[in-house]
């Protein structure tokens, strides 16, 4: 494996990755998956659960080497990361949690994303007097801090109520749509993909690869409701065929 | 509050006790208070106390220093944990009266021996607690660490310490009343001086006020030292969890 870049592309082939089970054999969880996005892109991966999307995901931020194949990351890049969970550290307050992670970033900064996501009230405030939702704010707040040429967000929203995930799919899309970076977005949400991807990169059962790639036509805001339905049919149709 | 009240009664008790006792073997509060003072007045209890904290923080320090930097390393190397792993367990069930008399006669009747013998038996506690604490430390928090580009000294100061200070605390609890209670074996057995010493010499010559004269003093300076500092440390490191409704 290897992890050498350009300076405003991602670029993913994954020849093979497995897990040790317990009786000793190999089973693989991704075979021969590859996609690739370019600076200011966001690219949504969907498929079924337990597929292998989150052990892509640790493959990109850096966190697992043990593969065959190669992954290209933006040069002197910086990774923000939303994990399924918030993994704030509980002994600090949201202001520390996000301070901590970007050294760097100004006060002002640190205002306008509060501000963004609703969270100004509860800078003071530990993690755990946070609600759920508030903590998965506090979470995006920390990977946009580190201002990010790679975002990786592995299913930001699971098991939030579908009125607040859609809410907080709303704040996120404005705060990506704000930055030219390459976002990497787990899900398996048809309307979270179609919501904040340009791309989305529909994945097979595991052994996991990519089965196609739907491109999603922008300004979001002009999509009417009948292309969100095409949309969601291909997706649909490809998770059959996968 | 609570605690006074019962401290109080106590010590009622004991007044008491020694109305319906001979008072050679069970003085009175106020005949070992008088004691005390005399002992007081002459400078023998405070240079016996100062001594004898003196090495109960030498003692301690060394344990605690040593013993979490090897459970720091048995509980992140597998390799380390198996092959320190039966040390930890003879030294966890060697008698501190093996390694006290050992130590004199290996390193001689002098204060190397003394505090060593002392740290040695404290060390394996303090081993077992730390690797306790660092086998429990959150896996999920380290990758967030490593996401985000920690340095190695910011992970340990805000990921790891954090998490280890639980632990850390009730080490220091259990290793305080350990190491003073050893350290006056130590000090009976072979000092000419502290408050283990005194208590030699009120044993040789039956004085049960003398023996209390030293020994409650003592008692008392390890449960102020738990109560303002060991205990407002474990306030502080679990401040931020959230409080029981």
């Amino acid at each position: 494996m290897s992890r050498v870049g350009d300076p405003a592309r991602l670029e993913a082939r994954v020849a093979k990755k497995s897990f040790r089970t317990a009786s000793g054999q190999s089973a693989p969880v991704i075979a021969d998956l590859s996609f690739a996005l370019q600076q200011g892109e966001t690219g949504a991966l969907i498929g079924p659960s337990g597929c292998g999307k989150s052990t892509l995901m640790r493959i990109l931020a850096g966190l697992d080497h043990d593969f065959d194949g190669s992954v290209h990351v933006p040069v002197h890049g910086r990774v923000g990361m939303v994990f399924q969970e918030p993994r704030l550290l509980p002994w600090r307050s949201v202001e520390d949690n996000v301070r901590l992670a970007a050294p760097n970033v100004s006060e002002a900064e640190v205002a306008a994303l509060f501000a963004v996501l609703g969270l100004s009230e509860h800078r003071t405030h530990f993690p755990g007097e946070l609600s759920v939702g508030l903590a998965r704010r506090a979470a995006l707040a920390r990977a946009f801090a580190v201002r990010p040429t790679l975002l990786l967000l592995d299913e930001p929203f699971v098991s939030l109520d579908a009125p607040l995930a859609r809410q907080l799919q709303r704040d996120l899309a404005r705060l990506v749509e704000s930055r030219g970076m390459i976002t990497v977005l787990v899900t398996h949400d048809i309307d979270e993909a179609i919501a904040l991807a340009d791309r989305i990169f529909v994945l097979s059962a595991r052994p996991a690869h990519v089965v196609g790639e739907i491109e999603v036509e922008t300004p979001r805001a002009a999509m009417t409701d009948e292309a969100r339905k095409t949309i969601a049919a291909r997706i649909d149709a490809l998770r059959d065929a996968g | 509050m609570t605690r006074l009240i019962s401290l109080i009664v106590l010590v009622c008790l004991w007044q008491i006790a020694a109305h319906f006792s001979n008072p050679r073997l069970l003085p009175g509060p106020m005949a070992v208070l008088t004691t005390m003072r005399s002992e007081a007045a002459s400078g023998a209890l405070f240079a016996a106390l100062g001594v004898t904290l003196a090495r109960v923080a030498a003692a301690f320090l060394l344990a605690m220093a040593v013993g979490s930097a090897i459970g720091y390393a048995m509980g992140r190397n597998a390799l380390i944990d198996r092959a320190a792993d039966p040390w930890v367990i003879v030294l966890l069930n060697l008698p501190a009266l093996v390694i006290i008399v050992l130590a004199y006669i290996w390193v001689g009747l002098n204060e190397a021996a003394a505090i060593g013998a002392v740290a040695l038996n404290k060390l394996p506690v303090t081993v077992v607690t730390i690797r306790e604490g660092v086998r429990a430390l959150d896996t999920r928090l380290d990758e967030m660490a490593h996401v985000f580009s920690f340095s190695p000294l910011k992970r340990l100061a805000h990921v790891v310490a954090p998490q280890l200070a639980p632990y850390f605390a009730a080490a220091t609890r259990a290793g305080l009343s350990l190491v003073w209670k050893i350290v006056l074996v130590v000090e009976l057995m072979g000092r000419p001086n502290g408050v283990g010493f005194e208590i030699n010499t009120a044993f040789q010559l039956f004085d049960v006020p003398l023996l209390l004269a030293y020994a409650l003093p003592f008692t008392a300076i390890m449960l102020v030292i738990e109560t303002l500092a060991v205990q407002p440390f474990e306030r502080h490191v679990s401040r931020w969890r959230p409080r029981a409704a």
